[in-house]
């Protein structure tokens, strides 16, 4: 390492803004991949690659990724739920490694979600 | 750079290295590699958590989940639920030791819900071995605001401002150690740093230097640039391997970065670190012993004055500071005095590290606001005692310390609140003890050690431990006498008040304490010849209640020496020739049907045991 200004310490911080963002809950986007058997057997796994690849080409810090499992409607995985920060969650189905790439574009990038994929937005109730 | 989706925050320090760390990296490495998951997800390797009990442990991020007691066996399973398919693996995720319900969430858990992190802020959260790290987490900011907007009077200024006092153990003010060093007028001066940790059973110190070894390192920057020192050392005992490792790597990266050596961040201030080895021996945790180590003599204290401010290493003024005070000074600097002083009471700011030891169920590192009960770290954060024992005591301060009984739980920690007790918040040792300890015998497994350690120069504390030592062991072997606990007295403030430094000063101090609140047991060991604890084996008789034993033959096969005798339906009996007095039973018998009665008992137990049923009683 080449030696350090005062400058630099603030340029090193920023660059690692993004590995913190994952340990510190300072992210405003999630994306879930759904990872149950039935999502894997669909092609899960390509929507993640997709997903993963999108977000290093985006270069923002404050998108996360996370799995979770079997969303309960396996006759339509691959599913994703989209989570922007203070918007209801919206779940997409049927997807593709194309599809993906769009929503994530439109909705992640743009902020608007893509309607035509889109299967609900907000959550199950719960008691 | 490729995403990484999610961290692995695997435990490295000294505790999860010993339980196993190292298996687990490969285990994980080679299943996330088989998965085809290793460009997305990442493993870090980070200092001491705290949660040395359940280790080895590691936190997933960014669900926060924290899972522990992982074996290589269990790795293919957690990586095929949690991180392929998502699902947070039960099996191994903390359990509230009462409850058995798997709980997730680290924010959840109460060892770390009650805990406010500015020592540890990085605890878990970096890799210690990357200064990138360490400078994404507002790493060296304080430095450089020290080192180009502040004038030494301005760093002085807020570290009194802040309160905070020495966390070595005798709670000095910080800012005033530096205000005197920085007085007096030399061209060479000394930055130094205590890494002797010495009490047996803490490890505050040793897990922030391994965790954390570049915010030690920031705070002597600060303290250099406030006192006018240009050469610095941290003295860190031999013994800590991995903290002299992670010291070391962490200086040379500083200095390869310019944030140590000529000209830190091209401010024109110069500050040069070394580290020194020292052989552990307790004294030289002594400020005036250290700095004799130091220069390559025999470790032995010097009378004050004058202070090591005006003639301390080579004869040059010097400051010393403690570890876990040198890792709070960065903060302090970057926030403010108002800011330290938010949390704590009005003369003792701030949080401290206390290891927490012991009978209780989270045995681990732990750091808290000053001014919290001492019940709320031993029944919150620390999950109560283990086996559903009875709380006896709690001892603050190692050896220099004492014990704190049940009716005084409630007392806030503060510097002066614990002095009244009798104890010390000391470094920050904190060994709970259940009601299976005999406090004679704590008395004496202390007293071992001061006597062990007492460098020998004032014959009161050479010869006074000693006399004392001799003292407890006969009262714990039966040979008490009439008048030994007043002589036990006399002599420990005999001690105190004609030893140089402060092993001697404070080495009585578990006696005089456990006298203080215990005296009922020393009375029992010399006059009845009964340890109610069942832990001296010359006092002590075991019987079997036989309206509470069930015949079950737990503690006849648990017997080594073959002493119980008894068969199905039949209650069992031990016969006391063949008894070794080892107390086995008692741990076993699941329905507390083992009594613990004097040596050579005759008569009715229960007459005897609802008589003398009495608890901690303080002396009038």
């Amino acid at each position: 390492m080449p030696r350090l200004t005062v400058a630099d310490l603030q340029k090193i911080k920023d660059k690692h803004k993004a590995e913190f963002a994952l340990r510190e809950g300072g992210y405003t986007v999630k994306i879930i991949v759904h990872m149950g058997t039935c999502g894997i057997a669909a092609g899960a796994r390509n929507i993640m690659t997709a997903v993963m690849d999108e977000i290093s080409k985006a270069n923002r810090s404050d998108i996360i990724v996370s799995t979770s499992g079997c969303a309960g409607l396996c006759a339509k995985e691959p599913l994703a739920t989209v989570e922007l920060a203070n918007q209801p969650p919206v779940r997409y189905s049927d997807l593709t490694d194309e599809k993906i790439r769009e929503i994530f574009r439109e909705h992640v990038i743009g902020g608007k979600p893509v309607e035509k994929y889109a299967l609900v937005s907000g959550c199950e109730s719960t008691y | 750079m490729e995403k990484v989706r999610s961290h692995l925050m695997l435990c490295s320090g000294t505790g999860c290295v010993a339980s196993g760390t190292a298996k687990i990296k490969t285990a994980l490495d080679e299943e996330l590699r088989k998965r085809g998951l290793s460009d997305e997800i990442k493993i870090v390797l980070t200092g001491c958590n705290g949660y040395c009990a359940e280790g080895p442990v590691m936190s997933v991020y960014p669900e926060e989940i924290f899972y522990q007691r992982l074996t290589v066996e269990e790795i293919p399973n957690l990586v095929e639920e949690h991180f392929l398919k998502g699902r947070p693996y039960q099996k191994l995720m903390f359990r509230e030791p009462e409850k058995k319900a798997a709980i997730p969430a680290m924010k959840e858990i109460p060892f770390f819900k009650h805990q406010v992190l500015r020592v540890l802020r990085n605890k878990g959260l970096i890799d210690p071995e990357k200064i990138e790290e360490y400078i994404a987490r507002d790493g060296y900011q304080a430095a450089a605001k020290a080192l180009t907007e502040m004038t030494p009077a301005d760093i002085i200024q807020t570290v009194k401002d802040s309160g905070l006092r020495g966390r070595g153990g005798a709670g000095f003010s910080t800012g005033l150690k530096w205000e005197f060093a920085s007085r007096v007028p030399s061209e060479v001066k000394y930055m130094l740093c205590n890494g002797d940790e010495g009490d047996p059973g803490a490890f505050m110190d040793r897990s922030v230097m391994e965790a954390d070894p570049h915010s030690v390192i920031e705070g002597m920057i600060i303290g250099a640039k406030a006192i006018g020192a240009h050469y610095g050392y941290i003295y860190v005992r031999a013994e800590y391997p991995l903290a002299v490792k992670r010291l070391r790597m962490a200086i040379d990266q500083a200095t390869e970065a310019g944030l140590l050596g000529k000209d830190i961040l091209g401010t024109g201030f110069d500050f040069e670190l070394d580290i020194y080895l020292g052989a552990g021996a307790f004294v030289c945790g002594e400020e005036t012993a250290l700095m004799r180590s130091l220069e390559g003599k025999r470790g032995m204290p010097r009378p004050r004055p004058p202070f090591p401010a005006v003639k301390g290493l080579w004869d040059k003024p010097s400051v010393l500071n403690n570890v876990e005070t040198l890792a709070q000074i960065a903060p302090v600097i970057l926030n403010g005095a108002e800011w330290y002083r938010s949390l704590g009471t009005e003369k003792s700011t701030g949080t401290k590290v206390f290891a927490l030891t012991g009978a209780v169920n989270n045995v681990g590192l732990v750091e808290v606001p000053m001014g919290i009960p001492l019940r709320t770290i031993i029944y919150d954060i620390g999950g109560g005692i283990r086996k559903g024992k009875k709380f006896k005591s709690v001892q603050l301060g190692g050896p220099s310390g004492g014990c704190i009984p049940e009716h005084l739980l409630d007392i806030p920690v503060t510097y002066e609140d614990i002095v009244a007790t009798g104890a010390i918040v000391g470094s920050g040792g904190m060994v709970v003890m259940d009601d299976n300890t005999c406090m004679v015998g704590t008395a004496k497994f202390f007293l071992e050690f001061t006597a062990d350690e007492s460098c020998g120069k004032c014959t009161p504390c050479r010869v006074g431990t000693k006399i004392l030592l001799d003292m407890l062991t006969d009262i714990s072997e039966g040979k008490g006498k009439e008048g030994d606990i007043e002589t036990l007295q006399d002599l420990s403030r005999d001690i105190i008040t004609t030893s140089l430094c402060g092993l001697g000063q404070t080495a009585p101090n578990p006696v005089l304490s456990t006298i203080r609140y215990f005296k009922n047991e020393y009375e029992e060991h010399i006059h009845q010849k009964w340890c109610r604890a069942g832990v001296c084996r010359n006092l002590v008789t075991f019987q079997i209640d036989e309206k509470l034993c069930k015949a079950c033959g737990a503690c006849l096969r648990a017997c080594p020496a073959k002493a119980i005798v008894g068969e199905k339906k039949v209650p069992h009996k031990i016969i006391q020739e063949l008894c070794v007095h080892c107390r086995t039973c008692y741990d076993t018998c699941k329905f507390k049907s083992i009594m613990i009665l004097p040596a050579g008992f005759e008569g009715d137990p229960q007459e005897f045991l609802e008589k003398n049923a009495v608890g901690a009683k303080e002396e009038k």
